[in-house]
């Protein structure tokens, strides 16, 4: 995942305006700053985003007793690590946290790779039904994979695959939105001279596709496996039918918190907190280029 | 190497684990399959779908379904657009603000509903503590229809409406200052700059947000089901979707024939619902051309 560590994208069509824009708005005289009332509009919007972390903070450091009174506390107590402690005994957050991160990891390396060589021959390369293969992918790209969970699962139980880590991996690596993501971005960022040059030197497709595609495509690549990792971490329904609470994955965890196995709140509260913080942790690092990539993606869908 | 072999894994893939199960469903709903056995298949024709029609909470979860998702969609999509037209403004702190807003988005739906759960609790819940400092209350929000489906609702709204926002952010960016230029020369007010400039330049992004938002709202499934974590969506099924209504009788009651022929109107309930907002935007904007 060292692609992930990249410096920020700046992918070609970023909807930053650019600043001779500015001066344009300026002369014509728009007031285009924002007043205070925008500002405090903001601000709420900004609390109501945030004020259910902070509260999974309080609940999971207080004691189920502390949780249960009128008026509730506000501030973080100072039981979080023994509620962390009770949490990994009953609901093996533990195993949950490396399943996860197996499965997302796995996911998200095997479908950045699908993804840019299917994106990379559906831009650059010539081939018999492409236009059809290409319509496809686009076309079933809506089509929510939640209702073919009833085949999907008789084929796992088939090849005897229930409640091993492979059934949520394999399925999981069929991205058609990232085939379309990979493709718009290849057509718009990499030049045919520059593939048709490295023909004239005699290179093989495959010697094109490691030494100029991929390079290219690498800030693309990056956004495609940030936002592949979330959705892989996040991923509930398939889960938690394929596997079980002794091959859990974090949301089949908390799905066996949720399901009235456990009765204190306040260690509810800190599975969900283990759970969550490292999706956080990404999105804290790289949330700037989550939303570019979010945004982007709005512009070419 | 030969171009197929680029598409081949992407394919091989799709074919088996995205494809296959999409068309095999259809199959699946015409026989009575076990979950214990789903090696054995029954033919069973119709006779799955009989027993959804005269099945009462098929009916009421169906409802729910269409509730909830007006419930969660409309408050959602409306407060993106205003949050957007905000964030569209020249602001500092930019980059924060945006990244603040999608916060909820990186939560996953299980770790939001077990937070939302805690605080809508009946009795120690912060959300009915301050309503009750204003002299509401309490509502007890698992039990009412209308209180439990405003509280899965909440639940939708939250994780969605920073998402939406920045895809309505995105768009508005991408339409033409001249525009708003010339309308500022005709001497229109921000307001009405909003509603015949912003509005008719984001269509197309509306409607595809509409159209997301309707998907996620048909195949609705995490909240109802953690909620409180009964797959019945409550004690008297009052927040029950279609979703969580074939995950009951699929791996609740082991139907799994039964819980395909579900999947399977769930997927003409999308088809129909996307082909109704697909043909109100193209009789919109005919209409708009012709004038």
């Amino acid at each position: 995942m060292t692609t992930l560590a990249d410096p920020p994208v700046t992918p070609p069509a970023h909807p930053e305006k650019p600043p001779h824009r500015r001066a344009r708005r300026s002369r014509a005289g728009r007031t285009n700053h924002a007043g205070k009332l925008t500002y405090a509009i903001l601000a709420v919007a900004v609390l109501v985003s945030a004020f259910p972390f902070y509260w999974t903070v309080v609940a999971a450091s207080r004691s189920n007793a502390d949780l249960a009174q009128v008026p509730p506390s506000l501030l973080p107590g100072p039981h979080l690590l023994r509620n962390f402690e009770a949490v990994l005994e009953e609901a093996d957050i533990g195993k949950a946290l490396l399943n996860s991160f197996i499965v997302s990891g796995s996911i998200t390396l095997g479908t950045v790779l699908c993804c840019t060589l299917a994106g990379f021959a559906f831009a650059k390369l010539r081939f018999r039904g492409r236009g059809a293969l290409l319509a496809i992918t686009v076309g079933t790209m809506m089509i929510p994979p939640q209702l073919g969970v009833i085949p999907l699962f008789m084929l796992i139980a088939e090849l005897q695959w229930v409640n091993q880590l492979q059934a949520v991996i394999l399925p999981g690596l069929v991205s058609a939105f990232g085939v379309f993501f990979m493709r718009q971005y290849l057509v718009q960022s990499l030049p045919d001279e520059l593939i048709e040059a490295a023909r004239v030197d005699g290179a093989s497709t495959a010697r094109i596709f490691w030494s100029i595609v991929v390079p290219v495509a690498r800030p693309g690549m990056s956004v495609l496996g940030l936002l592949t990792f979330m959705a892989a971490w996040n991923d509930f329904f398939w889960p938690i039918v394929a596997l079980s609470s002794s091959e859990p994955t974090v949301q089949v965890a908390l799905r066996q918190l949720g399901g009235g196995y456990v009765h204190d709140q306040s260690v509810i509260m800190a599975g969900t907190l283990l759970g969550t913080l490292p999706v956080l942790l990404v999105f804290g690092f790289l949330g700037r280029q989550i939303v570019g990539g979010i945004m982007q993606g709005a512009v070419k869908g | 190497m030969s171009p197929y072999a680029y598409i081949a894994p992407f394919f091989t893939l799709f074919a088996a684990f995205g494809l296959f199960p999409l068309i095999y469903t259809a199959f699946v709903s015409l026989y009575r399959v076990e979950l214990q056995t789903p090696g054995d298949m029954e033919w069973r024709g119709l006779d799955n779908y009989t027993v959804l029609f005269t099945d009462e909470f098929f009916w009421i979860s169906l409802r729910n379904t269409f509730t909830i998702g007006v419930i969660s969609t409309v408050p959602q999509l409306v407060m993106a657009l205003g949050l957007a037209h905000l964030l569209n403004y020249r602001l500092r702190a930019r980059t924060f603000l945006r990244t603040a807003m999608l916060l909820p988005y990186a939560t996953s739906v299980a770790a939001a509903t077990l937070v939302f759960a805690q605080l809508f609790g009946r009795d120690f819940g912060l959300i009915n503590y301050v309503a009750g400092l204003v002299g509401i209350g309490p509502v007890d929000w698992q039990t009412g229809t209308v209180a439990s489906q405003i509280a899965v609702s909440t639940i939708v709204v939250w994780r969605w409406t920073g998402y939406n926002a920045l895809i309505y952010l995105a768009g508005m960016q991408s339409i033409p200052q001249e525009l708003y230029e010339a309308a500022e020369m005709d001497g229109a007010s921000k307001w009405r700059q909003f509603f015949h400039v912003t509005l008719p330049g984001l269509r197309p992004t509306i409607v595809f947000t509409v159209i997301v938002s309707t998907i996620g709202a048909t195949q609705l499934f995490g909240e109802p089901l953690l909620f409180e974590g009964s797959i019945s969506g409550g004690i008297s099924h009052q927040y029950q979707t279609l979703g969580l209504y074939m995950y009951e009788q699929g791996w609740g009651f082991f139907h799994l024939g039964r819980a395909a022929a579900i999947a399977w109107v769930m997927f003409l309930l999308i088809v129909v619902l996307v082909g109704v907002n697909a043909l109100l935007a193209y009789r919109r904007s005919r209409k708009e051309a012709v004038r």
